[in-house]
C-alpha cells in the first residue's frame, strides 16, 4: 500500500483553501467524469482519484487527520487497527464479485486501500446520485463464437439473485445491452438502476466473423484437387458434403450461401460462409510415388 | 391520473436537491420531457436517467445549461462514433488474423 499524496491529485498546494480546492476539484471531474468519458477505463480510474483526493481534501476533519497522520503515517498504530475494520467491511460486501467485469458505480468502489486504512469504509459520502434511482451496473459477458451462433438462455447471478436473459444468436464482439430494472435498488421508492451488458466475443480457432460473413481454411489433398471429388467440412451448424471441382487451385474460395452467421435478432437470416482450400502437397513419398510424378512431369513438359 | 411510470418532479427536487425551475428550463431546452398534469410537472421514469446525469453535470460540475446541451449532443456522436470504431475494429482483426496466417503459411 502506497502513500497517496492527495495534494498532488488535485494539483494544488498544501496550504489551498477550500474554495481553490472545489474549484480544482471541478475542473479536472469536467475533464475525467465518467458520464464525459464513455467507455474509458483509464478516465474511470482517474476520476475516482480525483473524487477520493476531494472526499479527504473537501471534509475539514479529514484533511486535518490527512495532514496529520499522512507524513509518517506507516509508523502510525491507527492505520494497523483501521486496517482490520476494513476487512471486515471488505467482507461483508457481498453482491457484485459474481459476475466478471463488475462496476457498481465509483462511488462504491475505486477507494484505494489508502483510504480505507485511514478513515474507514463510513469515511464515505454518499454520492448524489444514489438517493432515489439505482444505481446502473457495467458488466461483460464472455461468449465463445458458438454461444453467440445459436439463441439461449443464460442465468446470472447479480446481487445475490439469479437473473435469466435471454441472448439472441448473432450479437456482435463489443455490443451492449441493457436490461432494464436489474441494476441498484432504488431509495425511497424510486425504480430500480439499470443492467448493462457488453458481451465479448473470444476467437474461434476455425471460423473468422466478420459481420454475418463467417470464413474458414479447409485442407484439401492434392489428389481431389487435381481430380475432383467430394469432401466433408465443418460448418457452425455441422458437417456439409462439398462437390470439388477438378483442377481446383490453390487459395480458390467458395461461398456456401446462408451457411454463415445468424443475423441479429432476424430469425432464419444467415450470412454466408466462405471456404478456402488450402491444397496440401504430399511429404515422405515413397520412391514408387516419387517415380510416377516424374511420369507425370515429363508428360507435360 | 394514476401512472406508476411517472414520478412528480417536487420529489426528483426534494430527492436530487434541485431546484424545479432546473427541471423546466431543461424542458424549455427540449433536453428531457415533462409531462403535465393538472398544473404539476411529472417525469417518465425513463427519462431519469437522463435527468439524473443532467443534475450531476450542473450542480457537481457546474455546467450551466447551454452547456449541457453541447455535451449531449457531443455525448451522442461519441456513442455513435464509439459503435462505428467497435464494428471497424471487429472486421479490421480478422483482415489482421487472415494476412497474418497467410505470412506465417509462407
Amino acid at each position: 500500500m502506497d502513500f497517496i499524496d492527495y495534494y498532488q491529485v488535485l494539483g494544488v498546494n498544501k496550504n489551498a483553501t477550500e474554495e481553490e480546492i472545489k474549484k480544482a476539484y471541478r475542473k479536472l471531474a469536467r475533464k475525467y467524469h465518467p458520464d464525459l468519458n464513455p467507455n474509458d477505463k483509464e478516465a474511470n480510474k482517474k476520476f475516482q482519484q480525483i473524487n477520493e483526493a476531494n472526499e479527504v481534501l473537501s471534509d475539514p476533519e479529514k484533511r486535518k487527520k490527512y495532514d496529520q497522520y499522512g507524513k509518517d503515517w506507516k509508523h502510525a498504530e491507527e492505520f494497523e487497527k483501521a486496517k482490520q475494520s476494513r476487512q471486515q467491511w471488505a467482507g461483508a460486501n457481498t453482491g457484485a464479485e459474481s459476475f466478471s467485469g463488475f462496476s457498481g458505480g465509483f462511488d462504491e468502489e475505486g477507494f484505494s486501500d489508502f483510504f480505507q486504512s485511514m478513515f474507514g469504509s463510513g469515511g464515505r459520502r454518499r454520492a448524489s446520485q444514489a438517493k432515489f434511482r439505482g444505481e446502473d451496473y457495467n458488466a461483460e459477458l464472455h461468449l465463445s463464437l458458438k454461444d453467440a451462433y445459436k439463441t439461449h438462455q443464460q442465468i446470472l447471478k447479480v446481487n445475490d439473485k439469479n437473473i435469466r436473459i435471454k441472448i439472441p444468436a448473432g450479437v456482435e464482439n463489443g455490443q451492449i445491452i441493457k436490461l432494464k430494472g436489474h441494476g441498484g435498488p432504488g431509495i425511497n421508492g424510486g425504480p430500480n438502476g439499470d443492467l448493462y451488458i457488453t458481451f465479448v466475443i473470444a476467437d474461434d480457432p476455425n471460423f473468422k466473423r466478420l459481420g454475418n460473413d463467417l470464413y474458414t481454411t479447409v485442407d484439401l489433398d492434392l489428389y481431389t484437387a487435381v481430380l475432383g471429388g467430394e469432401i466433408m467440412i465443418d460448418t457452425m451448424d455441422g458437417k456439409v458434403k462439398l462437390k470439388v471441382k477438378p483442377e481446383t487451385q490453390n487459395s480458390t474460395v467458395t461461398r456456401l450461401k446462408e451457411k454463415g452467421f445468424p443475423v441479429y435478432k432476424k430469425e432464419g437470416s444467415f450470412g454466408d460462409l466462405y471456404i478456402t482450400y488450402s491444397i496440401k502437397i504430399p511429404t515422405h513419398l515413397t520412391e514408387k510415388q516419387k517415380e510416377l510424378f516424374r511420369e507425370l512431369q515429363k508428360t507435360s513438359s | 391520473m394514476a401512472n406508476e411510470n411517472l414520478i412528480s418532479a417536487d420529489e426528483f427536487c426534494v430527492r436530487y436537491n434541485t431546484e424545479l425551475s432546473f427541471i423546466t428550463t431543461l424542458h424549455e431546452y427540449g433536453l428531457i420531457e415533462v409531462t403535465t398534469v393538472e398544473e404539476n410537472y411529472f417525469i417518465d421514469t425513463n427519462q431519469l436517467q437522463k435527468l439524473e446525469q443532467y443534475t450531476r453535470w450542473h450542480y457537481d460540475l457546474d455546467i450551466n445549461l447551454e452547456g449541457i446541451e453541447v455535451i449531449d449532443h457531443l455525448l451522442s456522436r461519441v456513442k455513435n462514433l464509439q459503435n462505428e470504431i467497435n464494428s471497424l475494429q471487429n472486421r479490421l482483426r480478422t483482415y489482421e488474423e487472415t494476412s497474418r496466417k497467410i505470412l506465417n503459411s509462407e
